[in-house]
């Protein structure tokens, strides 16, 4: 209990200082962001006067505490080009929500193929399973996401006749950014479960449980998958929040209404405000993402604790 | 005065040549168990056993060699110049690869050839950038934090807050903030990529500084900056080689995910990214295929080739992988 409760508030310590650091960060952009199209039709008095309006023209710590009353308010402003006038968190629910459900479809993707294939590759340690699927993590990991997206989203739609965009009223359209989504996943659970198995099969309590007589579906199952999960826990949450922010190119690639291809609106239309929430919406998601990540693997493995100064003496 | 006649009698008896340098002779050595065993020498035979690791090694040599004498070979093209057609005076828009264009043009008329080596150049310049700056950052407060007590809670705290910031996000507002260049690139990458190597290298330092040869050389008073340096670093070569041949293909993944969103260098600097970028505009008609293919094979060997190396690497470079 003690450790969730450290862990909680150094996490609320983090975010504080992020989205403090971010907010005077983004103090320090130039103006044109707070007008839109309209910079170069205003005179100097116009522009300070609007300055004014929005509160930019006080000092740093009157803006960060007004910024912050907002915040506890649920309130973070309005876009300024993207969707003149609009409060941003209107802007971002029904987007999120679009985020979300890619991020859990990918999720569910990668945990089931990523876990098989390193299942197979350590089944088949050195042959050509494990070679191929080696090869693959290689090239998953080394890379550019956006390389073999591009290459994806020019071959699959003509080979198997896939529609190049998304479209809510089509099924099929959901079937390429899922893919895209979960390469990376895939690459990283069955390298994970690939390692994990095979160091773990010279271990003393598999040899154990095979000199009592157990099978090897059954230590695979009870002893070795359950020890694997644990660091896995770890990784399970944060990956289905990243999505929010992993997206950024897969949703703009497949033009998906959610927060990813928002960002690079958002920053091709100079729209400060949004740029700023997007930002302290993506640092806050990795932050809970890997708190709830640490508190589930505490929570499977009642031998973790935070101990001071990384515990390793 | 007994005692000394004996000592002088055993010093007569000393035969000199006692005393002087054997000659090494590989059939003793191996008599008594002495082996001329050297870490280098090891690492490199390992290596050399992995033959996709050695082909990628010559590969990417060959790479960094021929951007660097690209530009002084004879009928080379200039990478920004726009090729105009002396029959039509029109630009060579999207011309197709062919004799006058290796690789084509783009859709202004500049030669993807000389575009694609310039560009090479300038990622791998900022790949070879980071994963330096990373090094030298990241060593340095690793060291620091592992081997001085007192700094141990302070830089772990710090670590905690870092850490815990999603390293895309700090890309994005960095050079949101500041104006795209190398230079701002470069820094936004170094600022997130030092974390990774610093904790390695702590990690390291924290097992091995209080193993009995390091608590001697502390109990004759060595000064710590040479415990760090001699006793401590030459441990860590294979996890610092890791790291920085990683940080190169990461740092070019960067470029091009900040110029994909808009916040990369200037198209008037080409880059893998950029080149990236032009070819994506025009991937969905097939004939201009050629521009984003060109690039996206390049990067590819590139980066495939720092990461596998790295991998091998490390993997030769650890003893217990030696024979």
């Amino acid at each position: 209990m003690k450790y969730f409760i450290t862990r909680l508030l150094r996490s609320l310590l983090t975010l504080i200082i992020v989205v403090t650091v971010v907010f005077l960060l983004m103090r320090m952009m130039p103006v044109e962001g707070y007008f839109g199209a309209s910079f170069d039709k205003l005179d100097e008095a116009q522009k300070v006067a609007k300055l004014e309006n929005l509160g930019l023209l006080d000092p740093w710590y009157i803006q960060l505490k007004d910024f912050y009353v907002d915040l506890l308010n649920g309130d973070l402003g309005e876009s300024i080009t993207y969707r003149p006038k609009v409060a941003i968190t209107k802007i971002l629910g029904d987007k999120l929500l679009i985020s979300l459900r890619f991020g859990f479809a990918s999720l569910c993707l990668s945990l089931v193929v990523g876990l098989s294939l390193g299942i197979l590759m350590a089944r088949f340690k050195g042959k050509l399973w494990d070679k191929l699927g080696t090869w693959y993590v290689v090239g998953a990991n080394a890379v550019p996401a956006v390389i073999y997206y591009l290459l994806i989203q020019v071959f699959f739609t003509d080979i198997f006749n896939l529609p190049l965009l998304f479209d809510k009223s089509d099924p099929k359209s959901w079937i390429l950014p899922v893919f895209c989504l979960s390469l990376v996943n895939i690459a990283y659970y069955a390298m994970w479960i690939r390692r994990y198995m095979v160091d773990e099969l010279n271990k003393d309590y598999v040899r154990l449980a095979r000199a009592k007589g157990l099978k090897n579906k059954e230590i695979m199952l009870k002893h070795v998958m359950r020890n694997a999960f644990v660091p896995m826990a770890q990784y399970l949450p944060a990956s289905i929040l990243y999505t929010v922010s992993g997206s950024i190119y897969v949703e703009s690639l497949f033009s998906i209404p959610g927060t990813g291809g928002l960002l690079v609106t958002a920053i091709q239309r100079q729209d400060n405000s949004l740029v700023q929430s997007l930002v302290l919406l993506y640092s806050s998601i990795g932050i809970i993402g890997l708190m709830l990540g640490d508190i589930l693997m505490a929570t499977f493995d009642p031998r973790i604790k935070l101990g001071s100064g990384g515990g390793s003496r | 005065m007994t005692s000394k006649k004996i000592i002088n009698k055993m010093a007569d008896n000393i035969d000199p040549s006692l005393f002087e340098f054997a000659e090494y002779d590989e059939t003793k050595g191996e008599l008594s168990g002495y082996s001329n065993y050297s870490f280098w020498r090891s690492t490199v035979q390992v290596f050399m056993k992995n033959k996709v690791a050695l082909a990628l090694l010559i590969v990417i040599a060959a790479v960094v060699a021929f951007t660097l004498i690209q530009p002084y070979l004879p009928n080379q093209k200039s990478p920004t110049q726009i090729y105009i057609n002396p029959e039509t005076g029109m630009q060579f828009r999207n011309v197709r690869p062919n004799g006058e264009f290796w690789f084509g043009t783009n859709s202004i008329g500049q030669d993807l050839w000389a575009r694609i080596w310039s560009g090479t150049r300038t990622s791998l310049f900022i790949g070879f950038a980071v994963g330096l700056f990373e090094a030298i950052v990241g060593i340095t407060i690793g060291a620091l934090w592992g081997y001085v007590r007192k700094l141990d809670a302070l830089i772990t705290e710090i670590y905690n807050v870092w850490d815990n910031i999603p390293s895309t996000v700090v890309l994005i507002i960095l050079t949101y903030i500041m104006k795209p260049s190398i230079s701002t690139i470069i820094f936004a990458m170094c600022m997130t990529g030092w974390l990774q190597m610093a904790r390695f290298v702590r990690n390291l330092i924290i097992i091995i500084r209080d193993r009995e040869y390091n608590l001697a050389s502390r109990c004759l008073g060595t000064p710590a900056s040479r415990i760090i340096t001699k006793n401590l670093l030459p441990y860590l070569v294979s996890v610092i080689m890791l790291r920085m041949a990683l940080a190169i293909p990461a740092a070019i993944g960067n470029e091009v995910f900040l110029s994909y969103i808009g916040m990369g260098l200037p198209i008037d600097i080409p880059s893998l990214g950029n080149l990236i970028n032009e070819g994506r505009s025009l991937m969905m008609d097939p004939n201009q295929r050629y521009q984003l293919f060109f690039p996206a094979v390049v990067i590819s060997v590139v980066t495939i080739s720092f990461y596998v190396i790295g991998n091998v690497f490390a993997d030769s470079a650890d003893p217990r992988n030696h024979v």
